[in-house]
């Protein structure tokens, strides 16, 4: 590996991460990428899912990202994120409290078609998905 | 002429007054601060947002997405209305809602419907009193703190009433904060979304030029597609944005005027208070002096 890339990750509230990295994976919408240093330009939509990256110390760290996209240079990952959390960032607390009210909501199957119900899969998503990174060791 | 009692009492009245409107403006000015930084936090996003929409527009080419085409008839036209939702800020809302009144009044000769997407309960209570339309109101969101997800809901609702067609056109009014002593209302389109070479988030790093040829996944117009309905939320997300800083710049501008209106009106009435006292030990020694000439003669 020739070096590090840089690694941003904003959010329209506040910049997240913005530091070096020697890789990052992150979860596109078509399946997971990986992006080194020197990639070629790549653009790409995210799903619900969990960002890792190695940092400049060889630790490796997860941020949670509720979909968004991200624009990969050479030299440097952008993540645009309508939000996105590192995991020491995380609610628990809030994250199970969002699963539990859209399980609840999910056992509702009168209003299988409704918008109702399809809000709570995509907050259960997000729930799952947050408490996936808080969850994963060091 | 007024009594030393009654002038006492005003003095201090204003005293109190002031002190309100003191008060005010030094806590909008602190919440100024806080919505600047908002502003501020949020420009990195808007910026990279901007420069990647602008490539892949030019890349997609034209019609590629339905938010892009205008209608050929338009009918109904939703308006965007940002006000604050407390008063005591001098003319940001009257401001506001005149911008949105004349842009009505151009676009009604055509027969047209409006309905409107209020956020601020001044917006609201207007909208009311006039007998709009009213298809969202949403109070307490303006002048506090909110998350991008509030502009999300709301551009989801318009976005999806522009695609059924609900809405042929959306607008937004908002007050564009420019200084702490200048905010305009703008009246801008984000349905269907105009040209986007046009651009006009602020730039971040011009030094470096943009390098265009990406490899996209999935399609440039897939991605255009998802791309197109974040920038009407975007946008909404900006307008509240400025709107709110401009509220609480509005509202130190005016507490300060009324400060020193205050301090004015107590200057004058400290004033009229000491002559009318002057007067009254003036009438009393001339009776005491009245007094002592009678019992000489």
């Amino acid at each position: 590996m020739a070096g590090n890339i840089i690694l941003e990750v904003v959010t329209p509230e506040k910049s997240v991460v913005s530091e070096e990295a020697k890789i990052v994976v992150a979860p596109g919408s078509l399946g997971e990428f990986g992006v080194l240093i020197g990639h070629t330009p790549f653009l790409s939509t995210l799903k619900v899912g969990s960002l890792r990256y190695m940092d400049a110390n060889n630790v490796e760290r997860y941020v949670f990202i509720s979909g968004g996209f991200a624009e990969a240079l050479p030299g440097k990952v952008t993540v645009l994120a309508e939000s996105a959390e590192r995991r020491r960032d995380i609610d628990l607390e809030r994250a199970k409290s969002a699963m539990e009210r859209a399980q609840k909501r999910l056992t509702d199957v009168s209003k299988k078609q409704d918008v109702d119900f399809m809000r709570a899969r995509i907050a259960l998503e997000r729930a799952l998905h947050r408490l996936r990174v808080a969850g994963t060791r060091r | 002429m007024a009594t030393l009692k009654d002038v006492q009492i005003k003095i201090g009245a204003v005293k109190k007054t002031k002190q309100i409107t003191r008060a005010m403006g030094m806590v909008a000015t602190s919440k100024l601060r806080g919505a600047q930084q908002n502003m501020d936090g949020f420009r990195p996003y808007a910026a990279k947002f901007a420069e990647v929409l602008g490539s892949l527009a030019e890349k997609a080419g034209e019609g590629a997405s339905p938010l892009l085409v205008p209608r050929e008839e338009v009918k109904k036209i939703n308006i965007v209305l940002c006000t604050s939702d407390r008063g005591l800020c001098g003319g940001f809302n009257v401001n506001l809602i005149t911008a949105a009144n004349k842009f009505m009044k151009e676009r009604s000769e055509q027969g047209l419907d409006f309905s409107f997407t209020n956020f601020g309960k001044k917006g609201r209570d207007w909208c009311r009193k006039n007998k709009m339309e009213i298809d969202s109101a949403n109070l307490g969101i303006v002048g506090a703190r909110f998350g991008f997800n509030v502009a999300l809901t709301a551009g989801q609702k318009l976005v999806d009433g522009f695609l059924d067609g609900t809405y042929d056109e959306v607008y937004v009014v908002f007050s564009e904060f420019i200084s702490r002593s200048k905010q305009i209302p703008v009246v801008k389109q984000i349905l269907p979304i105009p040209p986007i070479e046009t651009a006009e988030e602020e730039e971040v790093d011009t030094d470096k030029p943009y390098q265009a040829e990406h490899i996209c996944e999935p399609s440039p117009a897939e991605l255009l597609g998802d791309l197109l309905p974040r920038h009407v939320y975007v946008q909404i997300y900006s307008a509240l944005l400025e709107t709110s800083t401009s509220e609480h710049a509005a509202r130190m501008a005016a507490m300060d005027n009324a400060t020193t209106a205050c301090n004015d009106m107590i200057n004058s009435l400290t004033l009229a208070y000491n002559k009318a006292r002057q007067a009254a030990i003036t009438a009393q020694l001339m009776d005491i002096v009245g007094g002592a000439e009678a019992l000489k003669g």
